[in-house]
Parts: structure tokens; C-alpha cells; sequence
């Protein structure tokens, strides 16, 4: 019998306000521990949370973003269980009625096939702190709590997940489209972005759910897929074996590939729900949703039809130009100030702008080059005053590591492109003399070898110039040189 | 309302207590009688009331993305049991 996987994921994405969802401590990754704490995110006795309105307004953005729908009205509960990181012993979330329900996004497989993932339900609830474990020698752990109050959004998807590798696409189309929105940095290494996965498996055609694992925490796209491939592994074996599969909680383990029972459903956490009676209702009105979605700026997948449209970008290319809204934004501008094509400035932006920038490890916001300086250097190379090659291999990592304008390192360097034919036959002579070989080859007849060796010499030429011949003319005056003196 | 012993047992894990089985006992009767006490609101006819999150009239109490002040550490360790200084130490705990 053949199996197939039915997979849910619940991602937990941590909100960029400034500030805690209920408290005016800051909200910052990596500060000295405990210094980012107040009475409230301490569970101090007679303390009381306030929502922060820029906390909702990000968790609504979200929600729009990813198609849901927003409910009018909705109430936070308080969650029960005792963890040293939990200091009230609850956590404040939403259960009964969440802010948003019923959203999907669209993926895209490896093979360019479409599939749309539902989204259950989105709600908002606080972070806990963390608690860092001491050496097995050490009979203490250590608790900090300034993550501990964090905003997080709870996104749960619908069990519309078939394979690993949707998983891993939809994690990550996730997590661009909240970066790209500006609700979260996609982080996933500083827990910015944390994944649990609910995976069962079914014969092929049914359309009965199996009995489910979950998997917690997994903290990289390669190990959600992994972590994932492993445990349909795990309980298709399992079946085939005659047994079965439990309800439980899996941890992931990353070393091994493996993922091992957590705790079972008779250890399961009894949470004791309630709703929190310190916290009034959420309203969001008409008004303020509509606020909120005009300053949504318009979503990569529609950016991206856009791209292919309007600029005759392939598909690959538009995707990757949108998979950050600056680079997307940065290609825009240099191409409203470039007059040459699209596609041109696209490639030269993927290929080498972006290659360079990772070389260096630089971001694009880090580095000093406006749209406008790429626009121009497209310009220089268009107009034939440098090569291509001088524009990439020389000028561009100029402009990357130490900035100025394209033009400003032509005159400063001496990169201006030699078109003067006169002094390139000058140069072609000495290099002819310099590569007896090749011109025997040429002299030889064969038009292979003839085609070979004048490409060789372009090279050789090329070199020579350091890039600063003009290949085009040159391919035409290299064998007119050798013609005349034969 | 009577607590069974076994739902005592299942609170006291709940709340990562270890009871004797005298104080099982002990907490199977006072919990019991505290249910019993709350069991009197049952005897209100809340017929053809809409189930209730809140009893204040209130909503969107919300506050601005603002930082404040957050405590200094001589405030945030007073009252921990123990401390390095810059943590809350407890003892060790394995995974959640």
C-alpha cells in the first residue's frame, strides 16, 4: 500500500514594534539579560497589561496579507502551564475567538505547479523568556526574561500540506511575504520566525486523517523539511510494520536527523483556558481596518505579474528581484532612470550587483550604491564608453566597497573603453607578435581554427587592456590585421 | 462539588507539585469545599443571557508603541530566591 502525508504547520512570528504586547519595556533581541523587564513581563502581583496598538495593527497587517479574514471582535485567554519562563504561570493569548480566521497563500512547486495553503486561524499572544541550561555538571538553569512578553502572531495553517517541500515553500513564502510587509525580520536563527509541524500519513486516496505527531521547534527551512522527511519515514515504517501510530509531541534532533518522543498524550499539557479578565475586548472597526490596509504596500506576488508584464522579465527573475521589497524597489528605480531594457538592468542586478554585494557580505541597504549609479553604469556600457567587463569586473566592486559615481571612476581610473582604431591596431600588432601560435593557427585555413584563434586573441587583447578594448570592434579588426599582413 | 483524589493528583502534577497522600486528602477537601462555596452562582437563572467575557463595559484599551522605563536589576532580583546577578537561577529543568 502506498502512503501519503497530510502536514499542518502552526509558525510563530515575532511582531518589529519597538515595545512588548503588553508592557513599554523594548522589545530587542540580544541586550544584556533582564534588562528589558517591568513589573508586567515579570508577573509581578497588581501589575496589568495594555495592549500596544502598533502590536495589532502589525498582527492585522499580517492577517491581510495573508487573505484572512478579520474578525470585528475578538478576546485574549489566558493559557496555564508552569515553566520557569512563564513567570505569571500564564500566558495571555487568544483561544475562543481569534482576530483572524480563514486566510490562505499560494505556493509554487519545483515543477512550476500552483497550490494554495489554507490558513486556519492567525492569533495574537505574547513570547515567554528564556531559559538557558547550565553543563551537565551544572544543577541550575537560567532564566531571562526579556523576550518574555514579545509580540508574536500564531499563524495555523489548514492540513493542506502533502510533502516536505511544501512545507519548506510555504514556511518561506510566509516568511517573505512578513518580511516584505515589514511585520517581522524573518530571522529564523534568533527564533524571530519558529515552526511546529503536525504530520500524519493516510493510504494514497483516502480521505480519513491518521493519527498525527507533532514535531516542535524546528529553526531552519532545510531542517523543517527534513525533520518532516524523517518522521513520514518514520510512521509509514511504522504501519508497514504492522503498528501504530500515537498522538504525541516529537522533538527534532538536528545532529542526528531524527526526531524522538517528547511526551505522549497522557503526559499532555492540560492548559485550563480562560478568558483573561484584565484585557477588554479587541474591537477593529471598519475604520481603522481600512487604515491599516492603505498602508500595506502592494504584495510580492503581484509585484512580481507586474515585473514580467510591464518589464518582460522572466518569471525566475521577477521572483527573485521580489523576494526583498529593496532590492524589488531598487530595481524599479534603476529602471526608471535607465532608458535601455528592463531585462538588461535585471540581469545586471541579479548577477553581478547581487554577487558582488555577497562577496563583499554586504546588504543592499548598507551599501552606498543608489539605483541611479547602476542606471548610469548601464548607460556608460550602453554608449560604449567601457566594456561590460570593465563595468563589472572593475567599476561595480569600486562602486560597492568604497562608493562614487560610475563616471567618476572611469575618469580616476583610465577605464574608458578603447574604440580609437588606430590605436587598437597598434595594440593588436604587438599582440600578434607576441602570439606567434595563434596566428599560425589562423594562417592554417581551417575555419574552426581560424574562428579559435581570433577569439583567443581577443582575449589575449582583452587582457593585455585590462578589459578596455572594444571586443566588438576588435572581433572585426583582428582578422582584418592578420589579412593584410599576410 | 466533590474533587476525586485522581483530579486532585492531576492538578497537583499540573502544577509541578509532589503531595503526600495525606495532603491529597487534605487538598481533596478544601478544594472541594471552595468548588461548593462557587457552585452557588449556579443557583442564578441566567436563561436568555448572553454568555459574558467581561462585566466592565470597556473596549480597545490600548496603549502607543512608546518604550518606558524598565526596572534596574537590585529591583528585578529582590524578591528571587536566587540570582548571578544578571539571571533568575532555578533548578535545572529539562525539556519543556
Amino acid at each position: 500500500m502506498e502512503f501519503e502525508a497530510v502536514i499542518g504547520l502552526e509558525v510563530h512570528a515575532q511582531l518589529l514594534t519597538d515595545t512588548k504586547i503588553f508592557c513599554s519595556c523594548k522589545n530587542r533581541f540580544g541586550d544584556s539579560p533582564n534588562t528589558n523587564v517591568c513589573p508586567v513581563c515579570l508577573g509581578m502581583p497588581g501589575s496589568l497589561p495594555v495592549l500596544n496598538r502598533k502590536a495589532v495593527e502589525y498582527a492585522v497587517k499580517a492577517a491581510i496579507a495573508l487573505n484572512c479574514k478579520i474578525n470585528s471582535s475578538s478576546i485574549f485567554a489566558r493559557k496555564h502551564y508552569f515553566y520557569p519562563d512563564l513567570p505569571k504561570a500564564y500566558q495571555i493569548t487568544q483561544y475562543e475567538l481569534p482576530f483572524a480566521e480563514h486566510g490562505w497563500i499560494e505556493i509554487e512547486n519545483g515543477d512550476g505547479t500552483k497550490k494554495r495553503i489554507r490558513i486556519r486561524r492567525i492569533h495574537m499572544e505574547e513570547d515567554a523568556g528564556k531559559t538557558l541550561h547550565g553543563d551537565s555538571f551544572d544543577q541550575n538553569s537560567y532564566v531571562d526574561l526579556n523576550r518574555a512578553g514579545t509580540p508574536l502572531v500564531e499563524i495555523v495553517s489548514e492540513p493542506d500540506i502533502s510533502s516536505p517541500e511544501e512545507a519548506r515553500l510555504y514556511m518561506q513564502k510566509l516568511r517573505d511575504i512578513l518580511v516584505w510587509i515589514g511585520v517581522n525580520d524573518g530571522n529564523l536563527e534568533e527564533g524571530s520566525l519558529r515552526c511546529d509541524a503536525n504530520i500524519s500519513i493516510r493510504p494514497e486516496g483516502s480521505d480519513k486523517l491518521g493519527t498525527r505527531a507533532e514535531i516542535k521547534n524546528v529553526n531552519s527551512f532545510r531542517f523543517i523539511q527534513k525533520a518532516i522527511e524523517y518522521e513520514i519515514g518514520r510512521q509509514i515504517k511504522l504501519v508497514k510494520g504492522g503498528g501504530e501510530v500515537v498522538q504525541e509531541t516529537r522533538l527534532y534532533d538536528s545532529q542526528k536527523n531524527i526526531t524522538k518522543t517528547m511526551r505522549t498524550k497522557e503526559e499532555a499539557e492540560d492548559y485550563r483556558y480562560f478568558p483573561e479578565p484584565d484585557l477588554p475586548p479587541l474591537i477593529i472597526d471598519s475604520q481603522w481596518l481600512d487604515s491599516i490596509k492603505e498602508s500595506l504596500p502592494t504584495l510580492p506576488d503581484e509585484v512580481r505579474g507586474r515585473f514580467v508584464k510591464d518589464y518582460s522579465l522572466t518569471s525566475y527573475d521577477a521572483s527573485v528581484l521580489v523576494r526583498d521589497r529593496k532590492l524589488a524597489e531598487f530595481f524599479e528605480e534603476t529602471v526608471s532612470s535607465y532608458s535601455g531594457e528592463p531585462k538588461k538592468a535585471a540581469n545586471f542586478i541579479i548577477s553581478d550587483f547581487l554577487g558582488i554585494l555577497n562577496e563583499e557580505k554586504k546588504e543592499l541597504s548598507d551599501a552606498s550604491v543608489k539605483a541611479e549609479d547602476i542606471a548610469e553604469l548601464l548607460l556608460l556600457v550602453d554608449k560604449g564608453v567601457v566594456s561590460l567587463r570593465v563595468a563589472k569586473e572593475d567599476i561595480l566592486p569600486e562602486m560597492v566597497k568604497f562608493g562614487g559615481k560610475p563616471e567618476e571612476i572611469v575618469k580616476k581610473k583610465g577605464l574608458i573603453q578603447i574604440s580609437d582604431e588606430s590605436e587598437l591596431i597598434n595594440i593588436v600588432k604587438k599582440a600578434l607578435v607576441k602570439n606567434e601560435k595563434a596566428v599560425e593557427q589562423y594562417r592554417s585555413g581551417d575555419e574552426k581554427k581560424k574562428t579559435k584563434a581570433v577569439k583567443f586573441l581577443i582575449g589575449q587583447v582583452m587582457k593585455e587592456t585590462r578589459g578596455k578594448a572594444n571586443p566588438k570592434i576588435l572581433n572585426d579588426l583582428i582578422p582584418k590585421v592578420l589579412d593584410e599582413t599576410e | 462539588m466533590k474533587l476525586s483524589k485522581e483530579q486532585v493528583k492531576h492538578i497537583a502534577l499540573l502544577s509541578r507539585l509532589s503531595l503526600t497522600e495525606d495532603k491529597v486528602e487534605m487538598f481533596q477537601e478544601q478544594l472541594s469545599d471552595i468548588l461548593t462555596f462557587v457552585e452557588k452562582l449556579s443557583e442564578l437563572d441566567t436563561k436568555g443571557i448572553d454568555p459574558k467575557f467581561q462585566i466592565i463595559p470597556q473596549e480597545n484599551v490600548l496603549r502607543k508603541d512608546i518604550s518606558g522605563m524598565s526596572f534596574p536589576y537590585e529591583k528585578t532580583f529582590m524578591n528571587a530566591p536566587e540570582t548571578n546577578g544578571k539571571h533568575f537561577i532555578v533548578p535545572k529543568v529539562v525539556k519543556k
